[in-house]
């Protein structure tokens, strides 16, 4: 069966680039607008991964990456945050918060599908 | 698709744009609410992020300039202002005018977001600009070091909370052993009884031994997530140089010390005990037994490495029985044999996938042959080093004075075909010994030095491989030959021969040119079964002599054994194979023409006379002739003729299958092969069927029997 992997990200574009990306290497792609909307979709879905932006409103990317690892249900799940290359002390509250990794934009394709093979294992 | 996501995003940049200029301007009524100062901040960061993504780069570039200044409002290190807020819309403007330019293709106003990053420079309080950040993510450059095998210990202990930041450490390691050959150890010692076990923690590290062609970089990126996150060592173990040749490692001691599990003085101390180490060291309770074991695999694995790499600088061949390549040759054989098969088929259906398929396996069998008969092929040399021996041995036993050169002993053939060349060619240099070469005393008086020269080469020539034996001797006694050919009954006294024939005379059975028969040659086996058994070979043999100034053999034979390439042809209901490397060409008989020959069986090829043997005659088969028959000419030792068939079909991959005992003396067939569709095909050997035309034709004088 397919991986079902969450992105989360306030930019449409951003977020049809990494779903395209994704579903053209077979996963499947749940997308959630903001850090509110992701933690009210993980609540009750069981996905396989996290990928989000770290500078979303309502709830950013580190109060999202905290409200997973403080759930139940996708709580070991590998979480891939994106940074831009001004927040590099961004990536260690990332991995404070529980990220397992990043991924610095802009980043091609191959680079994001790289990463995630690699945090999935 | 990029188009796609392009439009996406200036979409939503021209949104964020409109949402960054009512944010700026509800900013100026309340210049320190900080979800406002949020807002203009997510704003620019989100053009920057996409747009660099999507190749904006100025875009991205422009913006993160105003982003940095924003970013120091939002953590309170600056405050808005009037003129912060006019620079920031003059920079929204900006943006909005690159995008634009994106769309339309025209420049863009570089000055004017030159003067507003100026601006905004200023109101920078005096903090020092901040360093450029580093560059994104690059790959890691390849590895100077590439190439030479190197060996790593890698100590992997990822702190106990390494789950909850969504590693796998079992992931990592998976990645570790595709850089290379890899021996993981996992200490387990640290694992509590099962009531004090927390299922979230990780209480297992491990020790991987790595030999990899990729650097330390290479390694330290697999863990570039969790750098902080565990306890990592990774150290050189074995370098690859060659200069290591030594095969033992080190010492299970030494490998504790350097990891740390043990010190120095502790292994003395256990040392002094005087057992086998590891088990001393555990013993005494230094050591838990998985440190050991994981030792132990360190010093397995880079003695495995050491010789791994000295098999490798010492061989670069194998050797194999040679019986497994013939088995290989066969195999082959009757791969080809289904491919035709297949590709027959594939024409009949017309179905077109079907035949790419079929054409794709015809490619690869090809070459599967090619490959399988080229492992067979030895240099011939080897059977020339023996003929050195010969040569030196007979020299003295016939008291001349006699010197061999060779040349060409690379050259390969196939080691059956150099197996069934020693004797024949043992006959030969024997032959140009005895024969050829003169006494001391002789040469001398016919000018020559005293010592003869056999000169024994090999040379490719096309599918075949030309043997010469050339002697500086005597040469042949043209006269002699034919007088005793005569004596011996095997030419009428008034045959008229060229000089070739009265040569090729020597190959008859039972002659013998030697005046007495010597200890050397001619002990009952004459040239002739030299002959036969170059032509058991597919091969022909030839004679060029001077008189006085010696004479030259030359051997011609295919370079296999196995399969040829011959041209497939059909008498009635029955199918030939002919060897392909001596048909020249194909041209139509029909009735008419035979009639202008008045029944001789001549043909003429553009002005040429060419006489022709009617193989439906021959081999007596009383099918139907048709109208228009072919005449496939063919070169046998230089001759021109030609075969008559009632129809070609074209070139064939030929697997020789020798015939049955019964069959083994039938003249004009050398063996048979199977078809496609399993019919069998016959191969014809020409050489006999010319000679045996050629007999009748002369009414039954020559030696060759009648078909």
């Amino acid at each position: 069966m397919a991986k079902l992997i969450m992105t989360a990200d306030d930019s449409a574009s951003v977020r049809q680039m990494v779903s395209f990306t994704l579903k053209q290497n077979g996963y499947d792609v749940l997308e959630a607008v903001d850090g509110k909307d992701a933690l009210v979709k993980l609540s009750s879905q069981k996905v396989d991964m996290l990928i989000t932006d770290l500078n979303m409103p309502n709830v950013d990317g580190l109060g999202l990456i905290r409200g997973v690892r403080a759930g139940a249900l996708n709580k070991f799940i590998p979480i891939i945050m994106l940074t831009t290359e001004s927040q590099d002390g961004k990536k260690s509250e990332g991995k404070a918060a529980g990220a397992t990794g990043w991924i610095v934009k802009p980043f091609k394709p191959e680079q994001l599908i790289a990463v995630i093979k690699k945090v999935l294992g | 698709m990029i188009e796609q996501h392009i439009v996406t995003y200036r979409e939503e940049a021209n949104e964020l744009l409109a949402e960054l200029e009512t944010s700026l301007l509800e900013l100026e009524e309340n210049p320190t609410d900080e979800e406002l100062i949020g807002r203009v901040f997510r704003a620019m960061h989100t053009i920057k992020g996409s747009g660099a993504m999507f190749g904006f780069d100025e875009v991205a570039q422009f913006t993160h300039e105003v982003e940095t200044v924003f970013d120091l409002v939002r953590n309170g290190k600056m405050t808005v202002s009037k003129l912060l807020l006019n620079l920031t819309l003059r920079a929204r403007d900006h943006i909005k005018s690159l995008l634009d330019a994106s769309v339309s293709g025209e420049e863009s106003d570089r000055a004017e977001g030159e003067a507003v990053i100026a601006g905004l420079k200023q109101l920078v309080p005096s903090s020092p600009n901040e360093p450029s950040p580093p560059p994104v993510q690059s790959q890691p450059a390849p590895d100077a070091e590439a190439e030479t095998l190197k060996t790593w210990r890698i100590r992997f202990k990822p702190c106990p909370e390494i789950f909850l930041s969504g590693t796998k450490p079992l992931g990592l390691i998976n990645e570790l052993r595709e850089l290379g050959t890899c021996h993981v150890v996992a200490h387990t010692a640290g694992v509590p009884v099962l009531n004090d076990m927390n299922p979230e923690l990780c209480y297992i590290y491990w020790d991987i031994i790595l030999t990899t062609a990729r650097g330390m970089d290479a390694i330290k990126d697999v863990f570039i997530f969790i750098e902080d996150d565990c306890e990592l060592k990774v150290d050189l173990i074995d370098d690859g140089g060659t200069g290591d040749t030594d095969l033992d490692y080190k010492k299970l001691g030494d490998i504790l010390v350097e990891r740390g599990d043990l010190s120095p003085m502790e292994i003395q101390k256990i040392l002094g005990l005087q057992k086998r180490f590891g088990e001393l060291a555990v013993a005494v309770g230094a050591i838990t037994p998985d440190k050991v074991q994981s030792a132990l695999v360190e010093q397995q694995h880079v003695k495995n490495v050491r010789q791994e790499r000295a098999t490798q600088e010492s061989t670069s061949s194998i050797r194999v029985p040679a019986e497994k390549l013939d088995l290989l040759v066969n195999l082959v054989g009757e791969l080809v044999t289904v491919q035709a098969h297949l590709s027959q088929t594939a024409a009949l259906h017309g179905n077109t996938d079907f035949a790419s398929i079929a054409e794709e396996v015809e490619r690869l069998t090809n070459d599967l042959r090619d490959t399988a008969l080229n492992i067979r092929m030895l240099p011939i040399g080897t059977t020339f080093s023996k003929f050195k021996r010969l040569v030196r041995d007979l020299s003295q036993e016939l008291g001349k004075e006699i010197e061999m050169e060779t040349e060409g002993a690379e050259t390969e053939l196939d080691k059956t075909v150099i197996e069934r060349l020693n004797d024949p060619l043992v006959h030969l240099i024997r032959n140009s010994i005895d024969h050829g070469i003169e006494m001391p005393d002789v040469r001398l008086a016919a000018g020559k030095p005293a010592q003869g020269t056999v000169h024994l080469g090999a040379m490719h020539s096309g599918d075949s491989v030309l043997i010469t034996i050339r002697d500086d001797g005597a040469g042949l006694d043209k006269e002699a030959i034919r007088a005793k050919a005569v004596e011996r009954g095997i030419i009428a006294a008034t045959a008229e021969l060229s000089d070739k024939e009265i040569y090729n005379l020597i190959f008859a059975p039972g002659f013998s040119t030697a005046a007495k028969v010597t200890n050397v040659s001619g002990r009952g086996v004459g040239m002739d079964v030299v002959k036969k058994a170059i032509e058991g070979l597919r091969g022909s043999i030839d004679i060029t002599t001077a008189q006085g100034t010696g004479s030259t053999i030359t051997l011609k034979i295919p370079l296999t054994l196995a399969i040829i390439e011959s041209l497939l042809v059909r008498i009635g209901p029955d199918y030939f194979v002919m060897p392909l490397s001596s048909v020249e060409e194909c041209v139509e008989l029909t009735r008419d023409n035979i009639e202008e020959a008045h029944g001789r069986h001549l043909a003429n090829v553009r002005g040429a006379i060419v006489p022709y043997i009617p193989l439906r005659d021959q081999f007596s088969i009383s099918a139907n002739r048709p109208d228009i028959e072919q005449i496939v000419i063919t070169n046998i030792h230089g001759t021109k003729v030609g075969f008559v068939v009632d129809s070609v079909i074209g070139e064939h991959q030929t697997v020789i299958k020798s015939l049955g005992r019964m069959y083994r003396d039938v003249r004009g067939i050398s063996g048979a092969t199977i078809l496609g569709d399993g019919t069998v095909a016959l191969i014809l050997d020409m050489g006999l069927l010319l000679q045996s035309a050629e007999a009748l034709e002369q009414g039954g004088v020559s030696s060759a029997a009648p078909m």
